[in-house]
């Protein structure tokens, strides 16, 4: 290394500086002893005292972790896609035209901006079953179908019947979807016009313009919003725990993992099998997005590759 | 695309009202019910626009909240703390990974992307156990002082704009005897004033919104942030009074909507450029 390099790197290290604590003391330090913790009995009052795997046998036996499990596959299996389906088709609807962009755009993206405990409040009005504005508004048009068929359909209380809970907590978080709307929407923005013009030339319609054009250019956006979705939607917290007043909702339907991991530290002061879920929910996450990584190699383009 | 037919036009307009409705319902919704006497709240079929504006929902539901003012005061004490922690600390280890060339940096930053897939859950029984032992629980502590060690969001997105400006900018500051500190201030910093806008407006944000760190850190009412506030007014409430409900959550969310609209430019490109937008 000559004197400049060495230089540099000292007060590279040393710009960064905060950064290294915070990565050491914050991150690196507590996941660690995370890994360790959940291989202990540990409370927090008192000190850890190791015990092997039992905290992984006690969840592989422990029915409600295998609720909050399924309950957190299930939610993030229809969040993630309805969520990528429901920005990407509102960016696309937002590229077509100038006029009323801003605006638009606006309006899409504020209920993202709400507080998650406000946006738990508010959604549970919103669903209450008998005066909530979505049953206010599917109702009656049940009502007409009901008067023609001679069927008798009713929309559901959403977050007071078991089956239907988990959508109450879907319909919550798809309003927030601004976030990616904007980010597909700068995407799309940057698709080189000459494609679309060439392949109007050559008589393209809008579908294969979409497919052959549109979703191969933005695919880096479609692959970030897709692990940002994947991140989130498997910590899902607040919106079901201030719905449920810290419970879990009508037959445990509203239990996720991290719920659990909650309830379990500062509930039941049981750090140790609090960490042992933490555990499986990181490994869930880092196996999903290499998975998602991988299959992006394959079908992402990067412009300039 | 623009050559679009009229039909194509009017579909697509429409599609954009109807979502637009869709997605300003639940606002008109909440500022509907905050307005209620409670007997309406309870009507059939709902009416948007109550018979008798009651404004006295708002005092009423700041009184029933009992700390508000504190509660808000609280929010905005840890909001500024934790901007000034991010700002400060994201810049320079943001210079520190794209003004700079040193061996292994491009290594270490991987690194710092890698730590923005750790979720909070998983790390959060050890943080805890750590601040417990310092003696922190019950204190703002928790809340703010991590921010003075840069965030791994924070500290990609104001790269990104750091990489965006020349190289040249740099060498003839180091050519006139400019210290990188001297650089980083005198230089760097004054032509990145929309980013740092961008870092301080989401570090805000995220704190106002925080639930899950004032629900595990704070322990005594009276320090509550809003947000755990306006929680903890929901289930004393038990959802039935659902007019001071909305009053409240309407307070929550206006201070957002008020930052939002005036600094709305910063915001959308701060977004776009956190998908990797340059």
């Amino acid at each position: 290394m000559t004197g400049q390099e060495r230089h540099n790197l000292r007060v590279g290290l040393l710009f960064i500086s905060p950064w290294i604590v915070g990565f050491l003391v914050l991150c690196a330090y507590p996941l660690v002893s995370s890994v360790y913790f959940s291989l202990c009995d540990y409370s927090v009052l008192s000190p850890a005292v190791f015990i092997g795997a039992q905290n992984y046998r006690d969840l592989a036996a422990d029915e409600v972790f295998w609720t909050a499990l399924y309950n957190t596959f299930f939610f993030a299996a229809l969040a993630i896609p309805l969520g990528l389906l429901v920005s990407l088709s509102l960016a696309v609807l937002l590229n077509f035209e100038a006029r009323g962009r801003g605006f638009f755009r606006t309006v899409f993206f504020l209920p993202s901006l709400v507080p998650m405990v406000c946006l738990a409040v508010l959604w549970q009005w919103m669903l209450n079953g008998e005066l909530g504005l979505v049953n206010s508004t599917i109702n009656p048009v049940l009502d007409v179908f009901n008067h023609a068929l001679g069927t008798h359909w009713q929309a559901p209380n959403w977050l007071a019947e078991a089956r239907y809970a988990k959508w109450g907590i879907i319909f919550t978080v798809l309003w927030g979807v601004g976030n990616a709307v904007v980010i597909f929407l700068a995407g799309l923005q940057d698709v080189p016009r000459h494609l679309y013009e060439s392949a109007d030339i050559d008589g393209a319609s809008f579908w294969q313009k979409t497919l052959h054009i549109t979703l191969p250019v933005i695919s880096p956006v479609i692959y970030f919003n897709m692990i940002m979705g994947l991140i989130g939607s498997f910590q899902v917290f607040a919106v079901p725990y201030v719905m449920t007043g810290g419970g879990d909702g009508p037959g445990r339907s509203l239990l996720f993992l991290a719920t659990y991991l909650y309830q379990n530290a500062f509930d039941y002061w049981n750090m140790g099998y609090a960490c042992a879920i933490g555990v499986i929910l990181f490994a869930i996450i880092l196996l999903l997005t290499l998975f998602a990584t991988k299959l992006s190699e394959r079908h992402v383009y990067y412009a300039g590759k | 695309m623009a050559r679009t037919n009229l039909f194509a036009r009017i579909l697509i307009y429409s599609a954009l009202i109807l979502a637009a409705i869709a997605f300003l319902a639940p606002f008109a919704w909440m500022v509907s019910t905050s307005l209620k006497p409670l007997n309406e709240t309870m009507s059939l079929p709902p009416r948007w626009i109550p018979n008798e504006i009651h404004w006295e929902n708002y005092p009423d539901a700041i009184r029933e909240m009992r700390y508000f003012w504190r509660y808000a005061g609280n929010s905005l004490l840890l909001c500024l703390l934790s901007v000034v922690g991010t700002v400060a600390s994201s810049a320079l280890a943001a210079y520190g990974f794209s003004r700079i060339e040193w061996k292994g940096r491009d290594t270490v930053f991987v690194i710092l992307l890698a730590t923005m897939m750790i979720p909070f859950p998983v790390v959060m029984v050890p943080i805890y156990g750590l601040f417990k032992s310092l003696g922190w629980i019950g204190t703002f502590k928790p809340l703010w002082v991590p921010t003075f060690f840069a965030g791994a969001f924070n500290v990609f997105l104001l790269r990104q704009f750091f990489l965006g400006l020349p190289k040249d900018i740099s060498e003839a500051a180091r050519i006139d005897g400019c210290s990188e500190i001297g650089i980083f201030f005198r230089v760097i910093l004054p032509l990145c004033k929309p980013a740092l806008l961008v870092v301080a407006l989401f570090q805000f944000l995220h704190t106002w919104n925080d639930f899950l760190g004032p629900l595990i850190y704070l322990t005594e009412q009276k320090d509550f942030t809003l947000a755990l506030g306006l929680q903890s007014f929901q289930s004393q409430q038990g959802g039935t009074a659902w007019h001071h409900l909305m009053a409240a959550s309407t307070l929550v969310v206006l201070p957002v909507i008020a930052l939002f609209f005036f600094t709305q430019k910063s915001f959308i490109e701060g977004i776009a450029t956190s998908g990797g937008k340059n």
